[in-house]
C-alpha cells in the first residue's frame, strides 16, 4: 500500500520517538500505573495531539491516514500511550471540530490540538454500555444553564482531561432523539471524577469514573443541537473505530517484531526456534492477519480524508484488526514459551493491552452488528 | 541572527554491511539519514532562534535524494533550505565540497553564524566545516559541546580529548557542534506538512552560485583514494580463569612463551 511521502515522514519521525521516548517508560507506567504526563508533554510538542486539525485551530493539518500510522506506531511499543492518544483525538477533540460552534473551537479545540489540555468523551454509564441509547444521566434546562446528574463510568483520561463531552438525556421518552451532548470543564462545581479503575491492561491510560452532582453548566456548553447528542457519539465512533483499529495494528505489530526476534535467538534442540516449521506457520500468519488488518485501517481513513461515510468501514477494520491483535498476541505467548507468561518479555503486557480493542468503543458484537445493518437495511 | 547550517545526508551506518570480497559498502536497501551531528547543529541553530530571533537556513550538496534530508529538518523547524545538484559536483572531496558550500553561503548574503555537525558519520574526516571557514575568512571554533550568543560574539565550550576550553569569536564566524551539545528535537507534525507540500527546497546548479568549473566535483578534487579495505578482525583474546595465584601464574608463563618478559 502505497503512502505519500508525507505519511512516510509521519512514521518514520513516530517510530523514532515511540523508541526513543515511549518505549523506555512503557513497562515501567504498565507496572506503576503512573500516567505518562512527561510523554504526553512530548506528544503535544511534536503536534501529535491535534494532528488532524486544521492549523487555525492549533492542529497540524494532516490526513486521517496519518493520524492512523502515528497512532499505530505509538501502540506498537505502548498500547496505553497509544489509547491515550486515540482517544484523546477522536472522543475528546474531534467532536468539537465537527459540531461545535466558532466559539467553542477557540476556547476548547484549541488547547486540545496544541495538548495543551487533554478531553475525554464521557458516553458509557453502569446500565448504558453498548446500548448507548439506555443513557440515564440527565440534564435539565434551567434559565441559562443545564443542570446535569448522573455517573459516567470506563472514561478514558477522565481524571487527566480538562474538558469533557458528556451525553445526557434532555427530553424523556424521545429514545436516542432525546439525548444531548455538553462540554464540561474541569472544576465546573458538581463535576467530579470517582473511582479510578484497576484495569487488566493499559495500565498507563487513566479509565475513571465521572460523577455530575446537580453540575451547572452554561448553555453555550451545548455541544451541536439539543437531541443531536446520539449522532454526535455515532460520529465521534465512526472515526474513533479507525483510531482503535490503528491501535490494535499496532499492538499486533509490535507482538509479531517481539516473535521474530526472540525466533531467532531462543535455541531449543540444538537448533533457533525460527528454524521449527510451528513456529514459522504461526508468525506466517501473525503477518498476513496484520497486513490484512493495515489495509482495512488505512483504506477506512482514507475514505474518511475524502469525506465519505465509513460506519460500515470503521466497524469492519475495528472488528478485524482488535480480534487480529488478541489472536496475534496469544501466538506471540506461545512462541516465546515460558518466557513469554513472564513480564521480563513485552508480549505479556501486549496481550493484556489487545484485549481492549475487542471492547472499547464497541465490543466486536457490536461491530458485527453495524456491520450486518449496513449491509442489510 | 541568521544562521546557516550545512547538512550531509549519509547511509545509516548502523544498518550498513561490507562486501567481504570487494570490502565495499553494501548500500542496496540501507536508508539514508540525516548525519547525526548534523542534526546537533540543527537543534543549536534553532535554539539560538527561538532566543534571539533571526532565520534558520540549511543547505546541502548531494544527489537530488538529498532534497529528504533538507525536508526533515524543514519539519524540525528551519526556515529554508537549498540544495545544491548537480552533475558537475559529483566526486567532490571535502575541499571541492567546502568550496561549493562556502561559494552557495556567500551567495545567500550576509550570515551571523554558521553551525555544522563536527564530522559525517561516513567520511569521519571533520574537514569540511573548517575548510569552509577558511574559504569563508571567518573564524572557526569546533567541538561544541555548548554554544552562546553573547552582544557580536559566539562563546562556544569545547570539548577535548584532556578537558575542556572556552573560546569567545567575534561573529560572523564557524562552530562545529558535538551529539553532546544538545537533544535533537523531532520533526513535528506541522512541519512535516510545511516540507511535504510547500515548496522549501531550492534547488541550485553549480552556475546558480559562481562556482569555477575547475574548482568543483571530482576535477576540483585532490584527495585520490587509492584502496579501501576493511581491516582485518583481530584475534579473540584469551580468557584466564582461575585463583588469583593461578591466573597470575598462566598470563606470566604467556609472557614469558611470547618473549614478552
Amino acid at each position: 500500500m502505497e503512502l505519500t511521502p508525507e505519511q512516510e515522514m509521519v512514521r518514520k519521525s513516530v517510530r523514532k520517538f515511540a523508541l526513543e521516548v515511549v518505549e523506555p517508560r512503557a513497562k515501567e507506567i504498565d507496572e506503576t500505573c503512573e500516567f505518562p504526563w512527561d510523554t504526553v508533554k512530548k506528544m503535544g510538542e511534536m503536534g501529535l495531539m491535534g494532528i488532524c486539525f486544521p492549523p487555525e485551530y492549533g492542529g497540524a493539518g494532516l490526513d486521517t491516514v496519518s493520524y492512523a500510522i502515528a497512532v499505530e506506531e505509538i501502540s506498537r511499543v505502548c498500547g496505553s500511550t497509544g489509547i491515550t492518544l486515540a482517544a484523546h483525538v477522536s472522543l475528546g477533540a474531534h467532536p468539537i471540530f465537527a459540531f461545535g460552534t466558532e466559539e467553542q473551537k477557540r476556547k476548547y479545540l484549541v488547547p486540545l490540538a496544541k495538548g495543551e489540555w487533554i478531553g475525554a468523551f464521557g458516553l458509557t454509564e453502569p446500565n448504558a454500555g453498548s446500548d448507548a441509547a439506555g443513557t440515564e444521566t440527565t440534564a435539565v434546562k434551567d434559565g441559562d444553564s443545564y443542570v446535569l446528574n448522573g455517573t459516567k463510568i470506563f472514561i478514558t483520561s477522565a481524571s487527566v482531561a480538562q474538558v469533557c463531552i458528556a451525553t445526557a438525556v434532555t427530553e424523556k421518552g424521545k429514545g436516542t432523539r432525546g439525548i444531548s451532548a455538553f462540554l464540561v470543564e474541569k472544576g465546573t462545581p458538581g463535576f467530579s471524577v470517582g473511582t479510578k479503575e484497576k484495569k487488566l491492561g493499559l495500565h498507563g491510560a487513566d479509565t475513571s469514573e465521572i460523577v455530575f452532582e446537580d453540575c451547572r453548566i452554561p448553555k453555550e456548553n451545548l455541544l451541536g443541537r439539543e437531541g443531536e447528542g446520539f449522532h454526535i457519539f455515532m460520529n465521534a465512533l465512526d472515526g474513533g473505530r479507525i483510531s482503535i483499529g490503528a491501535m490494535a495494528l499496532g499492538i499486533a505489530q509490535g507482538a509479531l517484531d517481539a516473535c521474530v526476534k526472540y525466533s531467532k535467538e531462543r535455541k531449543q534442540f540444538g537448533r533457533r526456534i525460527a528454524d521449527f516449521q510451528a513456529v514459522q506457520w504461526m508468525i506466517a500468519d501473525m503477518a498476513t492477519e496484520i497486513a490484512c488488518s493495515r489495509h482495512l485501517v488505512y483504506h477506512s481513513a482514507r475514505l474518511k480524508d475524502r469525506g465519505q461515510r465509513t460506519t460500515l468501514e470503521s466497524a469492519m477494520c475495528k472488528l478485524f484488526a482488535g480480534e487480529t491483535a488478541m489472536r496475534v498476541t496469544t501466538k506471540a505467548i506461545q512462541i516465546h514459551g515460558g518466557y513469554g507468561y513472564m513480564r521480563d518479555y513485552p508480549v505479556e503486557r501486549y496481550f493484556r493491552d489487545a484485549k481492549l480493542t475487542e471492547i472499547g468503543e464497541g465490543t466486536s458484537e457490536i461491530q458485527r452488528l453495524v456491520i450486518a445493518r449496513e449491509l442489510l437495511r | 541572527m541568521r544562521i546557516i547550517v550545512p547538512i550531509k545526508q549519509v547511509p545509516n551506518t548502523n544498518d550498513v554491511k561490507i562486501d567481504p570480497k570487494t570490502g565495499t559498502l553494501i548500500r542496496e536497501g540501507v536508508d539514508s539519514i540525516v548525519n547525526p551531528e548534523d542534526l546537533n547543529a540543527i537543534e543549536a541553530a534553532l535554539e539560538l532562534r527561538e532566543r534571539l530571533g533571526g532565520e534558520v537556513i540549511a543547505l546541502s550538496m548531494g544527489p537530488p535524494q538529498a532534497a529528504d534530508a533538507l525536508k526533515e529538518v524543514v519539519a524540525m523547524g528551519a526556515d529554508e533550505a537549498y540544495l545544491l545538484t548537480d552533475r558537475a559536483l559529483a566526486g567532490a572531496d571535502t575541499l571541492a565540497t567546502a568550496y561549493c558550500l562556502s561559494r552557495a553561503i556567500t551567495k545567500l548574503g550576509d550570515f551571523d553564524l554558521i553551525v555544522c555537525g563536527r564530522q559525517a558519520i561516513d567520511g569521519d574526516t571533520a574537514q569540511v566545516g573548517p575548510q569552509m571557514a577558511e574559504f569563508l575568512k571567518v573564524p572557526q571554533v569546533t567541538y561544541a559541546c555548548k554554544l552562546d550568543v553573547v552582544e557580536d560574539s559566539v562563546v562556544v565550550e569545547r570539548h577535548l580529548e584532556d578537558g575542556f576550553e572556552t573560546v569567545k569569536a567575534r561573529m560572523p564566524a564557524l562552530v562545529t557542534v558535538m551529539r553532546e551539545a544538545n537533544r535533537p528535537r523531532y520533526p513535528s507534525m506541522a512541519g512535516i506538512r510545511r516540507a511535504c507540500t510547500e515548496d522549501v527546497v531550492h534547488r541550485w546548479v553549480a552556475t546558480d552560485f559562481d562556482a569555477e568549473p575547475w574548482r568543483i566535483g571530482f576535477d576540483g578534487s585532490p584527495t585520490w583514494v587509492k584502496r579501501t579495505f576493511t581491516p582485518p578482525p583481530k584475534a579473540p583474546g584469551k580468557r584466564l580463569e582461575g585463583t588469583p595465584r593461578d591466573v597470575a601464574k598462566d598470563l606470566l608463563k604467556t609472557f614469558t612463551e611470547k618473549n614478552l618478559l
